[in-house]
């Protein structure tokens, strides 16, 4: 029988053989070990999650705890990064990009072409997404689209143990920087995992299930929450696609459009709010290079345009879930264009 | 520290060519041949070549945005820094950085760089890289007095003592961050003050002399290099033109710059006392000055003769793979 693993597991895994086989990867990040300087027991944490836990005892001081200074520290592991290492530095909480993100935007992405192809930053920053940890608006946004803007960066979102662990290493080894997105409510997961090294190259979505009436575009914990809703909605005889970005930056745009050729209905759904997002981007991806082929208007199913609220209640409201996603789908499959209409009358 | 005659010659020649490129810059610049922002070095010599003096091309350097002065120290290639200010094919970045991107990895040239306070962290992460590999390395990390005001520098030169790296933080304090006096806007005695408060040996000297720079960097790298950790040195100097070309320069005393021209230079003092001394010979100075005449001319000459990018280079070099 295969082997089951959390998500979370999966990405120390990915830490541990990485690691393990290339001298140069090493972990930077608050807590990443836990314990420096304290009287008690070295290795406390293992990162604020755990995902870090147990690397600070195979590979010692290659797994480096830092003050609480976001900035310098990533910083530091971008320079680290074109000098000769292949740093995996943990920005513990993706709304924390606002005390470091000029070294993430200014400094790393734009290496490379500024200089004019001489650099390379082979860095990798991982950092957590997500609400439904009842974290409040600080802790649960889901900024990927803010990063997927910016040319020089790549964006990974992973769904899966068995995608977070290929997707991982293949992060370790590319050598432009890229951001590694995990959403926290996934970490519990399981899922099979091989035990041996692979990656997963950048820039192909998966098909994670197959059907012929509406396409469901999707990413991170809303593809789990999309796959629930193409279950119920099959019960009605309603065949949804549903397809899992897996990399935001590249984007499999190929993907996606092929699909919609077949189905010609688009629901896209995604957990982060919804101005300027990657919802709205793939809707107008849909838009520019598939308007030929709908036969009804794009939904988006999204957070509101509102900070994540703390009630229990209103972060359930806030968060997208299978019911919303499944009435959706039902408007856009039902939905039937004027000239449609006028050709059964 | 005794230098030899050949390190003295060096070092005049990396301040006159620094200079002599600074000033055409100047030059070109008013007469609407170079795009862009430019924030010239002229007035600050001796600080980069009495830091870099000290540094091979395995040592790492971070800049800031007046940073062609660190480039030259560093031994960056004067033609392709020039024909990459004109914005040219042939420029070091083939004419996608510009001045405040000027940069040579393979030199340990980091980067100018367009962000105040952008470097401080970048030449504290080539420290942790340079300590890992354990060559006795270092990383120097250039910032002005407006970058001694940013939260990355106080960050780094935390990180950078938490983590025992070999690494140097140089201030320049040219007195004026854009426009606004250093007295005013560093809370503390002086940046010098200010490290020692994070823990870091640092030591305060007149910027102006190539002499006091390079004893006092020598120590602060050497200390790096013996695993000693971080220092600072915060180094008194002063522009000779405004924070870019185009600053009329009005929050300037009156005959400030006249007076500093004539008091204070820092190519005009080390020639003084290299000649006085009997070091080196009055002639051999004019040979390098030539020398370096020579060189900024036919820089720009081919700069300026050099073709612009082609026009797929607009969307090349963005990714390693995509």
């Amino acid at each position: 029988m295969a082997r089951t693993l959390t998500f979370q597991q999966a990405i120390n895994e990915a830490l541990d053989q990485e690691m393990a086989r290339d001298d140069s990867v090493i972990v930077i990040g608050e807590d990443v070990a836990g314990g420096q300087g304290a009287e008690g027991e070295m290795d406390a944490w293992g990162g604020v999650l755990g995902v870090t836990k147990g690397l600070y005892g195979k590979y010692g001081d290659r797994v480096m705890d830092t003050p609480i200074s976001e900035s310098a520290f990533i910083g530091a592991a971008i320079g680290a990064a074109t000098s000769g290492l292949r740093p995996v530095v943990e920005l513990m909480f993706n709304d924390f990009l606002g005390v470091c993100f000029d070294q993430i935007f200014n400094q790393a992405a734009k290496f490379r072409y500024m200089f004019g192809g001489k650099a390379e930053t082979p860095v990798v920053i991982r950092t957590m997404i997500g609400a439904g940890f009842r974290g409040a608006a600080q802790h649960s946004q889901s900024l990927y689209s803010i990063f997927t803007h910016i040319p020089g960066l790549k964006c990974v979102v992973p769904s899966t143990p068995y995608d977070a662990k290929g997707l991982l290493i293949e992060a370790i080894r590319d050598n432009d920087p890229v951001i590694f997105f995990e959403h926290k409510k996934l970490y519990p997961l399981e899922g099979e995992v091989p035990e041996e090294l692979y990656t997963i190259p950048f820039g192909e979505a998966e098909v994670v299930r197959e059907g012929g009436d509406v396409t469901i575009i999707t990413l991170a914990e809303m593809v789990h929450e999309s796959l629930k809703a193409a279950e119920a909605l099959a019960a009605d005889g309603i065949e949804c696609e549903v397809i899992d970005l897996r990399t935001t930056s590249p984007l499999d745009e190929e993907t996606l459009l092929d699909s919609v050729a077949e189905t010609g209905r688009v629901v896209v759904v995604d957990e982060a709010n919804p101005r300027c997002s990657m919802a709205t981007d793939i809707a107008a991806l849909i838009a520019q290079h598939a308007f030929d082929a709908l036969k009804a208007p794009i939904k988006l199913v999204t957070a509101p345009h509102t900070p994540v609220p703390f009630a229990d209640n209103l972060e359930d409201l806030y968060k997208p879930d299978a019911e919303r996603i499944a009435s959706t789908v039902r408007e856009v499959s039902e939905y039937q264009t004027w000239a449609a209409t006028a050709s059964k009358s | 520290m005794t230098l030899a005659s050949s390190d003295l010659l060096n070092t005049y020649r990396v301040m006159k060519t620094i200079r002599e490129f600074e000033e055409r810059i100047h030059v070109e610049f008013a007469a609407g041949e170079i795009p862009g922002f430019v924030h010239l070095y002229a007035g600050e010599e001796a600080c980069a070549a009495g830091v870099c003096a000290h540094l091979s091309k395995e040592d790492s350097i971070a800049s800031t945005h007046r940073g062609h002065g660190h480039c030259i120290a560093k031994g960056v290639d004067v033609h392709g820094m020039m024909a990459e200010l004109f914005g040219r094919a042939t420029g070091l970045c083939g004419g996608k950085g510009g001045s405040m991107h000027v940069a040579d990895l393979a030199l340990g040239m980091m980067g100018a760089n367009g962000i105040v306070g952008g470097g401080p962290p970048l030449a504290t992460g080539a420290a942790l890289a340079a300590k890992r590999a354990g060559k006795g390395n270092v990383a120097v990390a250039f910032v002005g007095d407006g970058g001694s005001n940013q939260g990355t520098t106080f960050e780094s030169l935390n990180l950078a003592k938490v983590w025992n790296l070999p690494a140097v933080f140089v201030v320049e304090d040219n007195g004026y961050a854009e426009a606004t006096s250093s007295k005013w806007s560093i809370g503390a005695e002086s940046n010098a003050e200010r490290a020692r408060g994070f823990g870091l040996p640092a030591v305060q000297v007149d910027g102006h002399d190539f002499f006091a720079v390079h004893e006092a960097a020598g120590e602060a790298i050497q200390r790096a290099r013996d695993g000693g950790g971080p220092s600072l040195l915060d180094c008194q100097l002063n522009r000779y033109y405004g924070h870019f070309e185009g600053d009329a320069q009005t929050y300037r005393g009156t005959d400030e710059v006249k007076k500093l021209r004539a008091d204070q230079d820092c190519i005009v003092r080390f020639a003084k006392r290299v000649t006085e001394t009997g070091m080196l010979a009055e002639s051999e100075l004019e040979a390098i000055d030539q020398e370096v005449f020579d060189l900024i001319e036919s820089a720009v000459a081919d700069a300026k003769s050099a073709p612009k990018p082609a026009a797929e280079e607009l969307l090349t070099d963005v990714y390693v793979s995509y």
